[in-house]
């Protein structure tokens, strides 16, 4: 009577299958995660237009004919003229806007990389440890970050401008330094409920060192808030390079960011609106897709939310 | 509770005198001073002038004369606008700088909350759509950019509220400046509340509450909007030191008569007194603001109170 419920056949097919290392393979959260984000429109956009960014930044100087230091004595406070090869006008000094997007854009991607790396990576790891150790650790780490606080970063800033001189690299990894403070608090916040969880307690009972706990327990965990509050960072990076440069203490000419060049295009934008019109539509698109980008990864990172 | 409240402004004053004393060396340290000019002055006069604000004391007798001042409410003269002691002109700037930061505060973080609120209550439906958006555009249009829009499209073109400057209390001189400041703080507001309450109405005491039969308004109103708050309250306060940072920039933008403007051109003249005097004060505001906000979260979790 074998064969009847075509139950034989299956088995065998499926044993089959098993000799030839053909078995279904199971999904990795990973995988998953990947899944989700490709499905998310939004984020596949935003993807795509940072991508297109980067690759304008980049690669884009390669193809102009002007570079963004150089300066074009008949086309001064010019708008788009294709013939001369000024696609987005000139500035006051006669220097190719389109060059100098691409320039400012390089400046501020680098900016929120560097820093934004930085941030994270104190931030987390201070946050976490205060958080898990609490008591009398926690308070002094805490309290330092109140003192941190307090102080207006301001002065920091043109302190660090002062150290460091007008090395880009060097005060873009200061500014990292200073923008950690919130996602320490954050993460801290977030560790204080989850080391009270039960997988904590497991794998305490079953004898892992506080910092295998801590960095292959309870930092996984907080993947949802960090990327949330990374992206946060991203633009809050990328403004205090402007808020810099605007001030007159960040990237020096000729080289310049995209904050510097709104902040020479603003007062003249009724007159020259080109000189506005194109960093701010760069700078925004960028923000806002990093934004996207970031909430795809949440929901990616985070089933619990859906 | 109040022995946790007593705690917290007990330590507040180690961390205010730990504050004052970093700011004065780390400033000290820096090179440069107040009396380097365009021209060198003669020696003779640098040295008159840096014996008249005892510059020429050590360090540290300078450190503790300053301190000494300080706790007896002087805040000592300032360096470079010989005229005015830095009191002065910290009375002069700093109402206007306050009350521009505590409005732009208050409405946004009110703003804020309720559209974080309604957009996670209404997840996924159309006012969820159009919060999410106004949020984005909030979030990601820097303030200056903003001013320089708001003041382009209301100011010029427009001509409904003036594009700057400020005429003695007139609100619509207001307008922009605290509507520029309010967009991203209500943003971030917004975005941390919605991700919370939207995580809080998932969790199993919500499901309990719907399943004995409570009605919507009583889940929120008991249930879910005060966890839903923690995040946010901790986020409070570097919002509101991100708010006076913020003034400093959309001060000079619409030439407001807040403290702002001396602050950033102090610093770069090295005006000891007055960057040390703006800094304490600031200092003093946010200090008391994160204690605020220390008080209210013990408030809304009973587990940090005895942590």
């Amino acid at each position: 009577m074998a064969g009847l419920t075509g139950k034989d056949a299956v088995l065998t097919e499926y044993a089959r299958k098993l000799e030839t290392l053909d078995a279904p393979k199971g999904r990795s959260l990973t995988q998953d995660a990947t899944r989700r984000m490709v499905r998310n429109k939004a984020a596949v956009v935003s993807v795509g237009v940072v991508l297109f960014i980067i690759l304008f930044a980049f690669l884009g100087p390669y193809f102009l004919p002007w570079t963004y230091d150089k300066i074009d004595w008949s086309g001064i406070r010019k708008p788009p003229n294709f013939e001369a090869g000024h696609f987005a006008g000139t500035d006051q000094n006669g220097r190719d806007m389109l060059a100098r997007i691409m320039q400012g854009t390089q400046m501020s991607l680098i900016v929120a990389m560097v820093a934004t790396m930085v941030s994270v990576v104190i931030g987390v790891v201070y946050g976490a440890v205060a958080g898990y150790f609490g008591g009398r650790v926690d308070a002094v780490m805490m309290r330092f970050v109140d003192i941190m606080y307090a102080l207006p970063y301001i002065l920091f800033v043109i302190i660090l401008v002062v150290i460091f001189g007008r090395n880009p690299v060097l005060l873009f990894v200061g500014i990292g330094c200073l923008e950690w403070l919130t996602m320490a608090r954050i993460v801290r916040g977030q560790t204080l409920s989850i080391k009270e969880r039960e997988f904590v307690e497991a794998a305490r009972a079953s004898g892992a060192s506080s910092w295998a706990i801590i960095f292959r327990h309870i930092v996984p965990n907080l993947s949802g808030p960090v990327v949330i509050y990374a992206t946060l960072t991203i633009p809050e990076i990328i403004l205090t390079e402007s808020f810099l440069s605007y001030l007159g203490l960040g990237v020096q000419e000729p080289q310049t960011s995209l904050g510097t060049l709104i902040s020479f295009g603003a007062p003249v934008a009724e007159t020259l609106p080109w000189m506005l019109i194109g960093p701010a539509v760069v700078l925004v698109s960028l923000l806002l897709c990093l934004t996207y980008i970031g909430d795809g990864l949440r929901d990616a990172l985070d089933p619990k939310d859906r | 509770m109040f022995g946790y409240v007593s705690r917290r402004v007990l330590s507040a004053i180690p961390i205010a005198l730990i504050a004052v004393t970093a700011c004065f060396f780390i400033l000290r340290l820096a090179p440069g001073g107040p009396f380097d000019g365009e021209r060198a002055l003669p020696p003779a006069t640098l040295a008159n002038l840096r014996a008249h604000y005892n510059l020429d004391l050590p360090l540290i007798q300078q450190y503790l004369l300053y301190v000494w001042r300080l706790l007896h409410g002087d805040f000592g003269p300032s360096m470079v606008y010989n005229d005015f002691t830095v009191a002065q002109m910290l009375w002069i700037g700093l109402p206007f700088t306050l009350m521009l930061g505590f409005t732009a505060f208050v409405i946004g973080t009110i703003v804020g909350l309720v559209a974080g609120a309604l957009s996670a209550v209404n997840q996924n439906k159309w006012p969820d759509y159009v919060l999410v958006m106004l949020v984005m555009v909030g979030l990601v249009v820097p303030n200056f950019l903003m001013a320089a829009i708001l003041q382009l499209v209301f100011g010029v073109y427009l001509n409904w509220f003036p594009a700057g400057g400020w005429q003695n209390g007139s609100l619509a001189h207001l307008v922009l400046p605290v509507t520029v400041l309010v967009l991203p703080h209500a943003g971030r507001t917004a975005r941390l509340m919605r991700g919370s309450m939207i995580e809080v109405l998932g969790t199993n005491y919500i499901r309990t509450a719907k399943a004995k039969g409570l009605g919507q308004r009583l889940i929120l109103a008991r249930h879910a909007i005060k966890p839903a708050l923690l995040p946010v309250v901790s986020y409070l306060g570097p919002g509101l030191s991100y708010l006076l940072t913020g003034s400093l920039i959309v001060e000079q933008v619409f030439a407001l008569p807040g403290i702002g403007k001396y602050f950033i051109s102090a610093a770069l003249n090295r005006d000891y007194g007055l960057v040390l005097g703006t800094t304490i004060l600031y200092m003093v505001i946010i200090l008391a603001v994160n204690l605020l906000v220390d008080i209210l979260y013990a408030w809304l979790d009973p587990k940090v109170r005895y942590h």
